[in-house]
C-alpha cells in the first residue's frame, strides 16, 4: 500500500496519457493535452462570434440584425470559458493571477490577461449600449408595478443597477448609444483578432517545435476562429429558434399570454434569411483558412528542411486519418460541398455547421497534440490517449470530462445571461 | 506665477531631479548585488570518457530531491549504437539511472531489440543536461518571470512563483525541463547552484568516476576547462536554434541531437 502510494506520487505529469515509442528523451511527455486543445478552440469561438456580430454593427449588414445580437450575447457567454481551460491545465492554478501581477512581457502568454480583459470590457460595453434601453424600460415597468413579489423586487434592483444611472431613453440618447456601439464594435474587431491571432502566436513562436513554428500560425488561427465562431452562432441560433418555434406552437411561456409574441411563420422566415447570409460569410472564411493551411503544408513538403522527415511520417502516416480524413475531408470539404451545392436549406446548413465545428476542433487537436507527437530527438514518437474514466483529479481535468465541462459551460452561462439580456427582442424594445 | 517663471522652475526641477535619478542607472542594483560578475559557468562533457554507468544521474537525483523512480531527470545519458548494416539505435531507459547493464536496446512500449555483437559498428554514450544557454528560449517565454538567468550564467526556476503552465518545457529544444512530480512546478538542472556558491563541484561532476563531466568559469582564461574549450575542438547541441548553449562537448557526433 505504501509502495503504491509512493508510486502514485511518482507519476509524472503527462505520463498517464503519453505512449512513447522508439527513442524519446527522458523528460518528454505530452505536457499540453486536451485543455490546450480547448483553449484555442474556445477563444476562437469567442472571437468568431464577435466578428459575426460586428458585421452588422460596423458594416451595417441589416439582414444579420437578429443573429448579430444573438452572437454578441453568445460571445459574452463564451468569454469566461476562454480562460477556463488555461486554469484547468495549470499545475498551480491558484498562482494563475501571477500573470497579471508580474507579467513578463517577453512571453507571448504574459499579455493574455490584459488583452483578454480589454476584450471583455469592450464586449460588456457594447452589450450595455445595446441593452440600455431595455434595462431602463424593464426597470421602469417594474417600478410601476404595485404589489411587487420579492423576485420582482430583486429584478428591479438588478435592472436599476444595470442602467448605471443613465435613464434617458429619448431618441437622441438612443441614437448616441447607437453611434457609441458602432465605435466599440469597430475597436472590438482588431482586439478580437489580436486575442486570437496571438493564441496562434503562442504556438507559432515556439522555435523548438518543428510543426508549430511558422509565421502563418496566427493568421491561420484567426481565419479558423472566425469559421468556428460563425458556425457555432448559426448552429445555436437555429437550435434556439427551433426551441422558440416549438414553444410558440405549444403556447408555452410568453406565448401563452402575450398576443404580440412572434408566430411560427415569422420565426421561420427570419431564421431562413439570417442563416443564409451568415453561411455565405462562413464559406468565405473557410476558403481563406483552408488555403493557408494547405499552403503551410505544401511549403513544408517542398522545402524539406531537417524536420520534414519526421513531420512527414507524423502527417502522412501516423496522423493521416486525423488530419486528412477527420479534419480536411469531414471538417472542411464535406460541409463546403453541402453548403455550395444548389438549393441550400437551413437544415443542410445546420448539418454543415456541425461538421465545420468538428473540423476546426480537429485542426486545433492536430496542431496541439500533433506538435507533440514526435520527439525533439527526431527519432521517436509520442501518442496521446485521451483519459476517459478519470482515476485522479489530473485525469479528470485533462480528460474527456474536463473538456466536456469546458464545452458545456458557455451554454449554461448563455441561459442565465439570456434572462437578463434577451438575445431576441421585439423591434420596439431594442435599441438596434 | 508667470508662465515664463513657471517654465523656468520646471526646468530647474527636472534638471535637479535628474542627477540623483541618474545614479540609479549608473549604479545598477543588479550589478552591485551580483556576487561574482566575473564568473560565467560553463559545462564540458568529454563523450569519449563516458561509459554509461549512470552514477551522475543517481547523484543528481539524490542531491536535488528528484524522486529516483520518477521518469523525469535533470541529467541523463543516451546510448548510440550503429550497426554495420547501417542502422542506428538510440535509447536512454530511465535516463540511464541504473546504468547500461544490458546490451539490448529499449524501443519503448515495452519492446526491446537485441543486437548481434558482431554487427555493432560503433557505439558511444552522450551525457546530457540543461545547456544553460546564453540566450535561453525558456526564460523568454515564462509568462511570470519565474525562470531567469543569473549573472553568473545559470538558468534557475523560482519554485514559489512558477504557475506550472509548461510553456518553458515546450520552448526548450533540449527537453531539459519537466514538471517536478511532487512540487508540481517546472524543474531543471541548476548546475547544483547551491553547491557552486559554496565552492563545491556539482553533484554529477563529483560523481563521475571517469572525469567525463567538468565545470569551469569561462570568463577565467586560466581555468583549465576554459583552456580546453578555447584550444580544442568542441561542439554544442542544436546550435541552429540560436540559444547559444553553454554546455560544450568533446567528440560530439553529428547524429547526436
Amino acid at each position: 500500500m505504501v509502495g503504491q502510494l509512493a508510486q502514485h506520487a511518482m507519476e509524472v505529469h503527462g505520463e498517464a496519457w503519453t505512449i512513447k515509442e522508439l527513442f524519446t528523451l527522458p523528460n518528454e511527455e505530452i505536457y499540453w493535452s486536451i485543455q490546450i486543445v480547448m483553449y484555442p478552440f474556445m477563444t476562437g469561438l469567442v472571437a468568431g462570434a464577435f466578428v459575426l456580430s460586428s458585421l452588422y454593427h460596423v458594416f451595417g449588414i441589416e439582414k444579420l440584425k437578429e443573429i448579430a445580437r444573438f452572437s454578441l450575447v453568445f460571445s459574452f457567454a463564451l468569454l469566461p470559458v476562454a480562460m477556463m481551460p488555461l486554469l484547468l491545465h495549470l499545475q498551480q492554478p491558484f498562482r494563475g493571477i501571477n500573470v497579471m501581477m508580474t507579467p513578463h512581457f517577453t512571453s507571448a502568454i504574459a499579455a493574455f490577461g490584459f488583452v483578454f480583459s480589454t476584450y471583455g470590457c469592450i464586449v460588456a460595453t457594447e452589450l450595455w449600449l445595446v441593452y440600455r434601453k431595455y434595462f431602463v424600460q424593464t426597470a421602469l415597468a417594474l417600478k410601476a408595478q404595485k404589489n411587487r413579489s420579492s423576485i420582482d423586487g430583486m429584478r428591479l434592483l438588478l435592472f436599476t443597477a444595470l442602467t448605471l444611472g443613465a435613464w434617458d431613453i429619448s431618441d437622441e440618447a438612443v441614437e448616441k448609444d447607437h453611434k457609441a456601439c458602432k465605435i466599440m464594435a469597430g475597436i472590438g474587431i482588431p482586439v478580437a483578432c489580436f486575442l486570437h491571432g496571438y493564441a496562434g502566436f503562442i504556438f507559432g513562436s515556439v522555435k523548438a517545435n518543428a510543426l508549430w513554428m511558422t509565421p502563418l500560425m496566427p493568421v491561420i488561427f484567426i481565419c479558423s476562429a472566425v469559421v468556428s465562431g460563425v458556425a457555432l452562432c448559426i448552429l445555436s441560433y437555429v437550435v434556439v429558434q427551433e426551441i422558440r418555434k416549438f414553444m410558440a406552437s405549444r403556447k408555452i411561456s410568453r406565448w401563452a399570454n402575450d398576443p404580440n409574441a412572434p408566430t411560427v411563420e415569422q420565426l421561420e422566415g427570419a431564421k431562413h434569411v439570417e442563416v443564409m447570409i451568415a453561411s455565405n460569410y462562413l464559406m468565405y472564411f473557410m476558403i481563406a483558412a483552408l488555403t493557408l493551411e494547405i499552403l503551410d503544408l505544401i511549403f513544408r513538403g517542398y522545402t524539406q528542411v531537417k524536420s520534414w522527415d519526421i513531420l512527414r511520417e507524423v502527417i502522412m502516416e501516423r496522423d493521416f486519418f486525423k488530419i486528412f480524413i477527420m479534419q480536411y475531408a469531414i471538417g472542411n470539404v464535406l460541409p463546403f460541398l453541402i453548403m455550395v451545392l444548389p438549393g441550400r436549406t437551413v437544415r443542410r446548413t445546420t448539418i454543415a455547421t456541425v461538421l465545420v465545428l468538428f473540423g476546426v476542433f480537429m485542426m486545433r487537436y492536430n496542431v496541439v497534440i500533433g506538435g507533440q507527437a514526435f520527439s525533439l530527438s527526431f527519432s521517436g514518437f509520442m501518442d496521446y490517449s485521451l483519459p476517459i474514466i478519470p482515476h485522479n483529479i489530473e485525469t479528470f481535468k485533462e480528460g474527456l470530462f474536463g473538456a466536456l465541462t469546458v464545452a458545456a459551460t458557455p451554454f449554461v452561462l448563455f441561459y442565465f445571461i439570456n434572462k437578463v439580456m434577451p438575445a431576441f427582442l421585439k423591434e420596439e424594445e431594442s435599441t438596434h | 506665477m508667470e508662465r515664463r517663471e513657471f517654465l523656468k522652475k520646471c526646468v530647474m526641477v527636472i534638471a535637479g531631479a535628474s542627477v540623483p535619478l541618474s545614479a540609479l542607472t549608473l549604479i545598477d542594483p543588479k550589478k552591485v548585488l551580483a556576487a561574482n560578475p566575473d564568473i560565467q559557468w560553463a559545462f564540458l562533457v568529454d563523450t569519449n570518457k563516458c561509459v554509461g554507468c549512470g552514477f551522475c544521474v543517481k547523484a543528481c537525483k539524490t542531491e536535488n530531491d528528484i524522486p529516483l523512480e520518477a521518469n523525469v531527470t535533470r541529467t541523463w545519458v543516451e546510448r548510440y549504437v550503429y550497426t554495420k548494416d547501417d542502422r542506428r539505435y538510440v535509447d536512454s531507459p530511465k535516463g540511464a539511472l541504473n546504468g547500461y547493464t544490458e546490451a539490448r536496446i529499449d524501443l519503448g512500449k515495452g519492446e526491446f531489440k537485441e543486437i548481434d555483437k558482431e554487427n555493432v559498428g560503433k557505439a558511444f554514450f552522450v551525457p546530457k543536461l540543461c545547456n544553460h544557454c546564453s540566450s535561453p528560449a525558456c526564460t523568454q517565454v515564462c509568462p511570470v518571470g519565474a525562470t531567469y538567468k543569473t549573472d553568473d550564467g545559470v538558468v534557475l526556476v523560482d519554485r514559489k512563483w512558477c504557475i506550472g503552465c509548461g510553456y518553458c518545457i515546450m520552448a526548450c529544444p533540449y527537453a531539459a525541463r519537466f514538471f517536478h512530480p511532487v512540487l508540481k512546478v517546472a524543474d531543471k538542472c541548476t548546475f547544483c547552484y547551491h553547491r557552486l556558491s559554496k565552492g563545491l563541484d556539482s553533484a554529477c561532476v563529483n560523481a563521475c568516476p571517469f572525469g567525463a563531466r567538468k565545470m569551469g568559469n569561462i570568463h577565467d582564461k586560466n581555468d583549465p576547462i576554459t583552456q580546453i574549450i578555447m584550444n580544442e575542438r568542441v561542439g554544442v547541441l542544436k546550435d541552429e536554434f540560436g540559444t547559444k548553449p553553454q554546455a560544450f562537448y568533446i567528440g560530439l557526433a553529428q547524429e547526436v541531437r
